[in-house]
């Protein structure tokens, strides 16, 4: 027999509405409002053991209380699993099932879920620690939404792997990953064609992410008394790649001290994977141009460059490596003073 | 336009006295196969393994893979290449050693080549695992510069496959697999209800050892251009770039382009196969919207109703699949793209370099990031240490046992964008 504690609130409990909102955490053993009819739909061989109230007032205010206490009460029940709520559309509700469902999942290793609408605030601060099923907005979803939160316990408990989220039935954490298929790519591109010519819906499997858009940063106004770095993506590196930034895929940078070099060649090389380096190992300066603005500094046409370089292998790099760099490498040459950076890539 | 394939089933290969194939079993003479490619001077070495389903083998790094194949009515086969005459794809009969390939090899790091195991994890993801390799295995002359070692070894390829089925070629077929397809008003004609599909098939297309060839032709300095679909599967095409092993599209997938393969199954029941757009994917920002426009103008000139549109590589080429998916859209032509994804290591980055809100119909052929453990092979044929300097490898990805923690992106065809394999990404 596996075993399940269930959290609810104050309301669901039976204890009060708004009125009731500070009620500090208590437990009874077995199930208690929703958790009938969750315990109905998980079978004969789980059990409810217990369940764990609380009121989403006194969670939301005195959350580090609450969650401590709500803790002790689950890992004295001994559960195999643990479920909270569902909480619809409720926002404190969401936020305590969902952070105490993290929190179980930390500490007791245990798998947790929770159920919350799409658009409850719990959703986003909690889906990537534990599983959230998609519910209806209102109490009216009940029966439907225990049934699916029941079925994905039961699979949790199963221990065998949850397939795609949208199979698994909860809302996915934000990660990509490969599956395998029952056709290929072309017969899906096909069919997926034809159901579109045919006005019938379909699926698209990558939905369009919506992307940053950085404005441009006002242009200088003196450049004679300007500070310039030079940041590249082109993949020149010290000789022998010291720091060992990937050919491709980077997840790190380099910085590297420029300041007694007029000229990149003899000293850097370039280990980019996206390109024939012939011609950026002959002179890495076609790529990170430091020869000619260490001329262009002479002839004064600039204050001066920074002594510093940033460097990177562009090709394959995820755009969140890519957004972190930029925005340390930004945040640095800002606090370095530097009023301009030309960036290369390749 | 008719073509018959005349497929002989390889099942096993071995060496022989005699390169011929007997009873599935194709035995190649390793010393006339090995004279033939050092016929070029520019060589070093020249060596020839086998490489079999199931075995406990590893080739790396591998640049191309090529079907054998030679036309049965005139010489060779790729025009263009190897001193092949010119002539028309897509007609005739053509001679196949169906599931053998030759596999390219040699220390040519340093422009995105892969690896293939013929068995464990890393076997799923490559169709190389399961055809009966014969790889070449060469070194350069010293000093050779790199292109020029790409362009001799890619001619060498082609030259193997094509002796391979020539010696072959009076052996009588298992199968014979027929592509007909009239012309585009023959065919609307015939089918006026149906609606009209185009192929825009993106091929890297970026010079210095990033190109592809149409009839020997390197496409990145031409415009979009038509073919029938019968072309297409005929050896107009040959991949000669070095994009990250994943998503190349090699010699042997353009003949086995299976999105084409897919529409003419449908060819005359579900729609009308108009024909190939094979397109650039530039540099620089004109080039990709000359290309993308060209495509939409070849489209409507058919009046085509859909698009399917492949990408090759990533990246930069992100752009030229939303600028051909934006585009068809705004006409009025619906839109599929196919395409994988870089998603990071844990998938948790976006999956692209550029996104558009036209691109509504997206296939994914899975994230190139995604890590995946490869054990140690008994059999390494190449050269296992550049595993550091392929993309998708590491200088810690090749550990002392002979394992490797490695991305996806280093398997050969792994996340092929034509819609290969069955590898797909979804969201957990």
């Amino acid at each position: 027999m596996k075993r399940v504690v269930h959290y609810i609130n104050q309301f669901y409990a039976g204890i009060g509405g708004e009125d009731k909102a500070d009620q500090t955490p208590l437990c009874e053993a077995g199930f208690k409002g929703p958790g009938l009819g969750l315990n109905k739909e998980l079978g004969a061989d789980v059990e409810v053991v217990g369940t764990v109230i609380c009121g989403d007032g006194y969670y939301g205010e005195h959350t580090d209380e609450a969650r401590a206490a709500c803790l002790k009460m689950v890992a004295d029940f001994q559960p195999d699993i643990f479920i909270a709520g569902p909480a619809f559309n409720a926002g404190r509700y969401g936020f305590a099932c969902g952070d105490i469902a993290a929190t179980v999942a930390a500490e007791l290793k245990i798998p947790t879920l929770t159920g919350m609408y799409i658009e409850n605030p719990g959703v986003e601060l909690y889906s990537k620690k534990t599983y959230i099923v998609p519910c209806a907005d209102s109490a009216r979803g009940m029966p439907k939404n225990l049934k699916s939160m029941a079925a994905l316990a039961l699979k949790l408990l199963s221990g065998e792997a949850l397939g795609p989220a949208r199979e698994a039935g909860y809302i996915h954490r934000g990660i990509r990953k490969n599956f395998i298929h029952e056709l290929n790519g072309a017969e899906r591109a096909v069919q997926m064609l034809l159901k579109k010519l045919k006005g019938e819906e379909f699926r698209t499997e990558y939905e369009m992410p919506k992307f940053n858009k950085i404005p441009p940063a006002a242009p200088v106004t003196d450049l004679k008394h300007a500070t310039i770095a030079l940041v590249s993506s082109g993949g020149i590196v010290p000789m022998g790649n010291p720091d060992h930034i990937r050919v491709s895929s980077a997840e790190s940078y380099g910085k590297y001290d420029i300041s007694s070099l007029t000229d990149m060649k003899g000293t850097y090389e370039s280990v980019h994977g996206g390109y024939d380096r012939t011609y950026a190992n002959a002179d890495p300066d076609v790529v990170v141009p430091l020869d000619i603005m260490c001329e262009l500094e002479k002839e004064g046409v600039f204050g001066k460059i920074y002594p510093y370089f940033y460097t990177t292998t562009g090709t394959g790099t995820a755009v969140a490596f890519a957004e972190k760099f930029g925005k340390e490498i930004g945040a640095d040459l800002r606090n370095a003073g530097v009023d301009a950076a030309i960036l290369t890539s390749t | 336009m008719k073509l018959e394939l005349h497929k002989v089933k390889v099942r096993d290969i071995q060496w022989g006295d005699v390169t011929s194939v007997k009873d599935g079993v194709l035995y190649v003479n390793k010393e006339e196969a090995i004279s033939l490619i050092a016929e070029e001077s520019r060589f070093a070495k020249v060596d020839l393994e086998l490489a079999r389903p199931g075995e406990s083998a590893r080739i790396i790094p591998v640049k191309d893979v090529v079907e054998p194949r030679v036309k049965m009515d005139r010489k060779g086969y790729y025009p263009g290449f190897n001193n092949t005459a010119m002539a028309r794809c897509g007609e005739g009969r053509t001679f196949v050693l169906d599931g053998a390939a030759v596999v390219t090899c040699g220390p040519i790091v340093a422009f995105q080549e892969g690896f293939v195991d013929m068995s464990g994890p890393g076997a799923v993801y490559t169709p190389f695992s399961a055809t009966q390799n014969i790889v070449l295995v060469v070194e350069p002359i010293e000093d050779l510069e790199q292109h020029q070692y790409e362009q001799i070894l890619r001619e060498a390829g082609l030259k193997l496959g094509v002796y391979l089925a020539d010696k072959c070629k009076d052996t009588p077929a298992d199968e014979v697999t027929t592509y007909e397809k009239g012309t585009v008003p023959e065919e609307v004609e015939k089918y006026p209800d149906l609606p009209k599909v185009i192929y825009v098939c993106m091929n890297i297309t970026q010079g210095l050892l990033h190109d592809t060839y149409v009839y020997g032709s390197d496409i990145r300095p031409a415009l979009p251009t038509l073919l029938h679909p019968n072309e297409v599967l005929d050896g107009a095409m040959v991949s000669g770039n070095c994009v990250s092993a994943c998503d190349k599209n090699t010699t042997w997938h353009h003949v086995h382009n299976p999105i084409v393969a897919a529409l003419y199954a449908r060819h005359g029941k579900d729609l009308n196969f108009l024909g190939v757009i094979p397109t650039q994917e530039s540099t620089v920002l004109m080039g990709k919207i000359r290309a993308s426009q060209m495509n939409l103008s070849i489209a409507q000139e058919l009046g085509a109703d859909g698009v399917i549109v492949s990408e090759e590589g990533y990246g930069n080429p992100d752009t030229d699949l939303c600028m051909n998916a934006r585009n068809f859209e705004k006409a009025g032509i619906k839109s599929v793209v196919v395409s994988d994804e870089a998603a990071g290591t844990d998938g948790a980055s976006q999956s692209l370099a550029d996104a558009t809100p036209e691109m509504t119909g997206f296939v994914s052929c899975g994230n190139v990031n995604e890590m995946l453990e490869v054990p140690p092979m008994e059999k390494l044929i190449g050269w296992p240490e550049s595993i550091a300097h392929l993309s998708g490898g590491a200088a810690e990805s090749l550990r002392p046992d002979g394992s490797m923690y490695v991305e996806m992106q280093s398997i050969i065809a792994s996340t092929a964008e034509i819609g290969f394999n069955k590898v797909g990404c979804e969201w957990i």
